[in-house]
């Protein structure tokens, strides 16, 4: 059994902000558009850069509800804007993509920011992109399977031979622009499915699990699995992360007052197509209370996330903030409350929890 | 009959959870995934120990009675014969995000358990185990008594069958709201208000039946 081995010092921790551009509003309800979402993103990302907060990672959807389809090119233009954060997807979803343009599109980020890219690959829980790009959704372990493989291949930046089923054959192509750092730093998003997690480990690549529903410890095992898989396959286990959704406000009664709303409207549609039924208060709150929602004020918030981040053994945090029709403004304080006072108080709580 | 032996067609996340409240139930668990049980071998070390990772043919013909919990659009890779006169569990359910259009596969009147039935004619399915989130699932088990018990819906033909599945729910954790014939368990299907449900028995059966 695997103890806190990841957990050394809080200098290790990572903290991160993640969103899918979902649509805020202004002050008087107004919604913002799609372009006007995508600049609000990089003007939050300006702010999380300026408190020091450690990534921001942006998803890939392609529907009405989310304004970001094309997350790296919303990372190129937080890139120029700003000085040391991360610049990750969250996730790109690499089935219904082409390797070879997603090493370029990520390759051309590295170097806009320095080397700050992140490509965190991924099913991501929507398929969308699918039917859009010509993909059958029936096709989708051997995409992912064949493309991850691939790009795995690209990642040493060397002349690729590659043949498959699901792109067209490359002899000895050579992919550019090539990073100042020699490697594009990857990880791979896992949203419970056993088999990911292996697969993360098989390539050796870091793993980042998304816990959207459910209390967090039902991962515990999984980060188990992966290490063990590791051990067994002769890979690297590096450090494991964890994404899930939050809202930091001034106090526990003002945060769940924001975020409910918000949030009903967010699971309302989607589970309009997927068929389940309105999200209940009932569930709300369980799911605040015994889940893995990060909602209320910086100090509950900052203990509920170091509980999270021991018992898992994770030393990465992303929050997905700002779901739902929420007003810029709450965005806004929401990520500030995480930078200036969760973040130091989670790094203190897991230092004096060793 | 007695029920010793639990087996668990699919190793994703909800077979998993299935295997790991079976396994904390005391039952001896046969679980496959898709292809080779090697491939799924170290999964069930960790995640549901003290289960066995075995063919799906082996699962099938070692278990009391088996689940399903493969995405419903690949229900042809079932091994029918080795099901031959088992008590079958349907946990699945047509899910958009996996499966594609429902329409594809099955027809668009029928229920999605009737049409597995009518798949696996020499087996006797049941409708259980299907409507509540697998993590739902995994979190709300409780011992019998415990008044926060949720309840599971099930349906299915056989009055003998169905109190069989109602055993073998009760035993890893949750109470039970009976549903009359397969035909009923549409209800549970997405789309349908008993989807997604994660109730008590009381609230089920008044949610289920107005």
């Amino acid at each position: 059994m695997s103890t806190s081995k990841s957990i050394k010092k809080t200098t290790d921790l990572r903290f991160g902000i993640d969103t899918f551009g979902d649509l805020p509003t202004s002050d008087d309800g107004k919604l913002f558009s799609h372009a006007a979402a995508i600049r609000q993103v990089v003007e939050e990302a300006i702010l999380a850069d300026t408190l020091g907060i450690d990534i921001i990672g942006v998803g890939e959807h392609h529907r009405s509800d989310f304004s970001i389809s094309s997350p790296e090119t919303v990372l190129a233009g937080i890139a120029t804007r700003t000085k040391n954060i991360k610049l990750a997807s969250a996730v790109t979803v690499l089935s219904s993509d082409d390797p070879v343009r997603v090493f370029e599109r990520f390759a051309t980020v590295d170097a806009l920011s320095n080397g700050r890219a992140q490509v965190i690959l991924g099913r991501g829980s929507f398929t969308e992109s699918f039917p859009l790009f010509g993909y059958d959704l029936r096709d989708y372990e051997v995409l992912f399977e064949e493309k991850v493989g691939l790009f795995a291949k690209l990642l040493d930046e060397k002349p690729v031979n590659w043949k498959g089923t699901t792109r067209a054959e490359l002899k000895d192509a050579d992919v550019f622009p090539k990073t100042d750092s020699g490697r594009l730093d990857v990880a791979v998003g896992v949203g419970g499915s056993p088999e990911s997690v292996i697969r993360a480990a098989r390539y050796g690549f870091p793993l980042v699990l998304a816990i959207i529903g459910g209390a967090p410890d039902r991962f515990a095992p999984y980060v188990e699995l992966y290490r063990q898989a590791a051990e067994d396959l002769g890979t690297e286990a590096h450090p494991v992360g964890m994404h899930s959704p939050g809202l930091v406000a001034e106090t526990d009664e003002e945060a769940k007052r924001l975020a409910w709303p918000a949030f009903k409207t967010s699971w309302d549609r989607i589970g309009r197509t997927r068929g389940w039924p309105p999200y209940t208060k009932e569930q709300f709150d369980y799911e605040i209370e015994n889940g893995s929602l990060y909602i209320g004020s910086p100090e509950t918030v900052a203990k509920k996330i170091a509980r999270a981040m021991k018992v898992l053994d994770v030393t990465r945090f992303d929050m997905v903030y700002g779901q739902g029709p929420q007003k810029a403004s709450v965005r806004l304080k929401s990520i500030e409350l995480y930078g200036k006072e969760v973040i130091p108080r989670v790094k203190e709580l897991l230092a004096k929890s060793k | 009959m007695n029920i010793h032996s639990i087996g668990i067609l699919g190793a994703g996340k909800v077979g998993i959870v299935l295997a790991q409240l079976a396994r904390h139930a005391g039952y001896e668990v046969y679980i496959a995934g898709s292809t080779d049980p090697k491939k799924i071998a170290l999964t069930t070390k960790i995640l549901a120990p003290g289960a066995h990772a075995v063919s799906k043919e082996e699962a099938a013909l070692k278990s009391d009675i088996v689940i399903l919990a493969i995405p419903l659009s690949k229900y042809a890779s079932l091994p029918k014969a080795e099901l031959a006169g088992k008590l079958v569990i349907d946990a699945m359910n047509y899910w958009d995000e996996i499966d594609g259009p429902r329409s594809d596969t099955v027809p668009e009147l029928e229920s999605s358990s009737e049409f597995i039935q009518a798949f696996l004619d020499q087996s006797r399915v049941v409708k259980a185990l299907s409507h509540m989130g697998y993590h739902e699932l995994h979190d709300m088990a409780r011992p019998a008594g415990d008044a926060a018990r949720k309840a599971i819906a099930i349906a299915g033909n056989n009055p003998q069958d169905v109190a069989l599945v109602e055993r073998l729910v009760n035993s890893i954790g949750f109470n039970t709201v009976i549903l009359g014939d397969l035909a009923k368990g549409r209800v549970l299907e997405p789309g349908h208000s008993g989807f997604g449900a994660s109730l008590s028995a009381d609230q089920l059966r008044s949610y289920l039946t107005h």
